[in-house]
């Protein structure tokens, strides 16, 4: 118990924290943070396996973040018939002559000595192929395009359940992870960080601009969800009676029945949207213990030792017969996958996919934000930090606000100084994050909770 | 068949712009270099840095416009860059003493410095963003055009108009100036020699009698020098928003590495492959083809390789490629 007590500690501060929001401010922002929270943790844990574990740095987040999101799109979109019609023979052609291409480039480097007529044939058959398959897929892009183009426009899914999409986004970030690892793991960290970064920006801008299978920057909205609808609820006897044992004491204070109808009428309105953020919660928190026990279990198991042995000494490790690039490897698509799952638990969050929204900005760097101040390596540490930080980036407009209003109280309020101040009060987290990370990064390198490796 | 017009076609549509660009992008990937040949860490502040720097030049040129000073057709900020570039380097002096100095001294891996310096980018937006705000500023007054298109035809005769803005002239004329300066300071002077041998093998240097803090300090003050003018240029080119510049740091990234990454030249020259296969990748050769093929041939659709929408993409790829398959970069990288 006392290996775990700061561990204890940290998370009760972080919970204590998080119920004085919804107890101050409300129970719902409460909820939307913690449930953020709780899909940044998975984000971290994804980049805290390949940094922590293996010393890998990928910069990369965003785009598997976006691929997640895009499985979700891709499983739970209701199927356009029309489109398919349209011009799903065209893609799927084109699709498969694509698949062509890369098994024919396949066979060539199989079964062909290394030699200059290789490569300029291998040039040619990439040239050929792309001019080809891109005259094939535009009458079809054309013709998807012009469905419906306000409201449809592109293929649809499948139209399954959501929930489905956070096995399909690991497997789309993981198939994604294994490419760019097989390409750049070879690199120096810090050129790998910087090629994961430009590779992801690649992802999105072919997620952006492919409107055929993601609406692009018009987004994808309303897609379904597992959990109930609040219109629904407001609607449903049980749950109105539910909220009424939880507010009874509020409501019998008021005799008026008609003003007692409308108080319940209100609160059954806070309650349905405090009740679906419930459900998505206990939800992620199942996905986040999962991971976290797989994860921790990974970490002490022979194959983390290995990982540890790796990254401190990647030639000690090589002589004693690891394979340092296919283990390498491994992680590098294991970490990425769980990001895709936390991608695609943001997507079923919100009901929407916007890929304009995936900046690295926010994507990538509070991420490792995150993961630095919670303590690389640690897992309970990579989840402190995503709650931490995730907090601190929401409530940070508030703290400065409170801070603006206390240094400049003797000021006039129609001071253009004070207002400049308080209209800027948003820029204020970018202050307080970085300030943060630095101030870690100087004081205690290895984050809040930092990694704790037993020699027994 | 009308070759005159098709060259004229592509000088305006692909050469000038790129030129242009190439320069902006240029300075950027020399700071960049710099500060990895010498101070050992990829700079993830870059953008913002050079947000910095072209926040204060607007300030100083909003100042001397309501002071009433300007240079007549040239635009104000020429003036206020002198200053930006003051505060820049005071700026960085001040970054460099409570933050990077202590990793130097300790000689951290220079993956913790680049994560360091990610929360200086975090710390630089928030302050440019706290003192301007996050929206688009157009500082750039005077006179806009050298030459205008309509003028051109009319001066020549030809079908095919040539405009020359005055910003690509100054953008063009004042790259070259700085960086002719910088290769001689770094080739021709005794303390660009010893930059170079600080760089090569930092141990050998200090043995010699180099002093490290001076070696830092010009360091900073070239880097203020060169994002600064970059920044500036590129804001009165475009026009300045915090956000861009963050984003243009990624393809400074990339113009510095292709170039190969610790080689100023290639910084420079990377800077032009940039922008020059952003835009062959994906200008619309339509027009050109009507000019250059019998009229029998025209093409019907917009011959363009890649659409504008792809165009960061581009020069991601291409980098991916160098980094591939020649990761010091074309000219070889880490010699200063």
């Amino acid at each position: 118990m006392k290996k775990y007590s700061d561990v204890i500690i940290a998370y009760s501060i972080m919970m204590v924290l998080i119920i004085l929001i919804g107890i101050y401010q409300s129970w719902n922002m409460a909820l939307s943070i913690f449930n953020m929270c709780l899909i940044s943790a998975v984000m971290t844990m994804g980049a805290n396996i390949q940094w922590g574990y293996a010393g890998l740095i990928n910069f990369g987040i965003m785009g598997y973040t976006a691929l997640g999101g895009l499985a979700a799109v891709l499983i739970a979109a209701d199927p356009v018939q029309e489109a398919w019609r349209a011009g799903g023979l065209d893609i799927l052609v084109s699709l498969g002559l694509l698949v062509l291409m890369i098994l024919t480039i396949r066979f060539i480097i199989k079964n062909f000595n290394k030699s200059k007529l290789r490569t300029y044939g291998i040039v040619s058959i990439i040239v050929l192929g792309v001019i080809t398959i891109r005259t094939t897929i535009e009458p079809g892009i054309d013709a998807i395009e012009s469905v419906d183009p306000s409201t449809k426009g592109f293929l649809g899914g499948l139209g399954l359940p959501i929930i489905f999409s956070w096995i399909v986004g690991a497997f789309f970030a993981g198939g994604l992870a294994f490419i760019v690892g097989k390409v750049a793991l070879g690199l120096r960290s810090d050129y790998l960080a910087i090629a994961t970064l430009l590779i992801s920006e690649i992802v999105v801008a072919i997620i952006k601009h492919e409107d055929w299978l993601t609406r692009g920057v018009k987004n994808v909205i309303g897609l379904k969800r597992t959990v109930p609808y609040e219109i629904d609820l407001q609607a449903t006897q049980w749950f109105i009676s539910l909220v009424e044992k939880f507010n009874s004491g509020k409501l019998n204070l008021i005799s008026n029945i008609a003003d007692k109808q409308i108080l319940l009428n209100q609160l059954v309105k806070e309650g349905s949207s405090v009740f679906v953020k419930l459900c998505y919660s206990g939800l992620f928190l199942i996905v986040v213990i999962m991971i976290l026990i797989l994860t921790q279990k990974a970490l002490y198991s022979p194959w983390g030792r290995m990982m540890r042995a790796i990254r401190d000494n990647e030639e000690a490790a090589n002589a004693m017969g690891k394979n340092i690039a296919k283990q390498h490897l491994l992680i590098f698509v294991l970490g990425s996958a769980i990001v895709g799952i936390a991608g695609a638990m943001l997507v079923t969050q919100d009901g929407l996919f916007a890929p304009a929204g995936y900046r690295p900005f926010r994507y990538t760097f509070v991420i490792w934000v995150m993961v630095i101040i919670g303590g690389s390596g640690n897992n309970f540490g990579a989840i402190l930090g995503g709650f931490a930080v995730w907090f601190l980036w929401i409530e940070s407009a508030h703290i400065a606000l409170f801070f603006i209003d206390l240094f400049t109280a003797n000021m006039d309020d129609t001071h253009v100084f004070k207002i400049h101040l308080i209209e800027s009060v948003p820029y204020f987290r970018y202050l307080v994050t970085g300030l943060g990370l630095l101030l870690i990064m100087r004081y205690r390198p290895k984050g809040i909770l930092p990694e704790k490796i037993q020699v027994k | 068949m009308d070759y005159i017009n098709a060259i004229i076609l592509l000088l305006n549509y692909i050469v000038i712009p790129g030129l242009t660009y190439g320069s902006q992008l240029a300075l950027g990937a020399i700071f960049v270099t710099l500060i990895y040949a010498i101070l050992r860490f990829a700079n993830f502040a870059t953008g913002d840095m050079m947000a910095f720097g072209t926040m204060v030049a607007v300030l100083f040129t909003s100042l001397f416009q309501s002071w009433g000073i300007s240079l007549g057709a040239l635009p104000t900020a020429l003036l206020a860059i002198p200053f930006a570039i003051i505060s820049m380097i005071f700026y960085m002096f001040f970054i460099d003493k409570f933050v990077f100095e202590y990793y130097r001294l300790q000689k951290t891996p220079p993956v913790i410095l680049a994560m360091v310096s990610i929360g200086v980018m975090f710390v630089t937006q928030a302050i440019v963003r706290i003192i301007i705000g996050p929206d688009d500023v157009t500082f750039f007054d005077g006179k806009k055009f050298v030459i205008k298109a309509a003028e051109f035809k009319q001066l020549t005769g030809f079908n095919e108009g040539l405009a020359i803005q005055l910003i690509q002239v100054i953008t063009i004329i004042l790259t070259i100036i700085l960086v002719l300066i910088l290769f001689w300071f770094l080739n021709k002077t005794k303390t660009g020699k010893s930059m170079k041998a600080y760089s090569d093998n930092e141990d050998l240097a200090l043995l010699s009698g180099i002093d490290p803090k001076r070696i830092v300090m010009i360091t900073w003050i070239i880097a203020g020098i060169l994002a600064t003018t970059g920044g500036v240029l590129y804001g009165l080119d475009k026009s300045f928003k915090p956000f861009t510049y963050f984003d243009n740091m990624l393809l400074i990234f990339a113009a510095a590495i292709v170039g190969g990454i610790g080689n100023p030249f290639g910084a420079f020259l990377g800077g032009y492959v940039i922008a020059f296969s952003e835009i062959l990748i994906t200008y619309a050769y339509k027009k050109f083809f009507i000019y250059i093929l019998p009229t029998s041939m025209e093409p019907e659709s917009l011959m363009q390789l890649l659409s504008t929408d792809y165009k960061f993409a581009v020069s991601f790829s291409i980098l991916v490629i160098v980094l591939l398959y020649r990761p010091s970069g074309i000219f070889k990288g880490r010699v200063l």
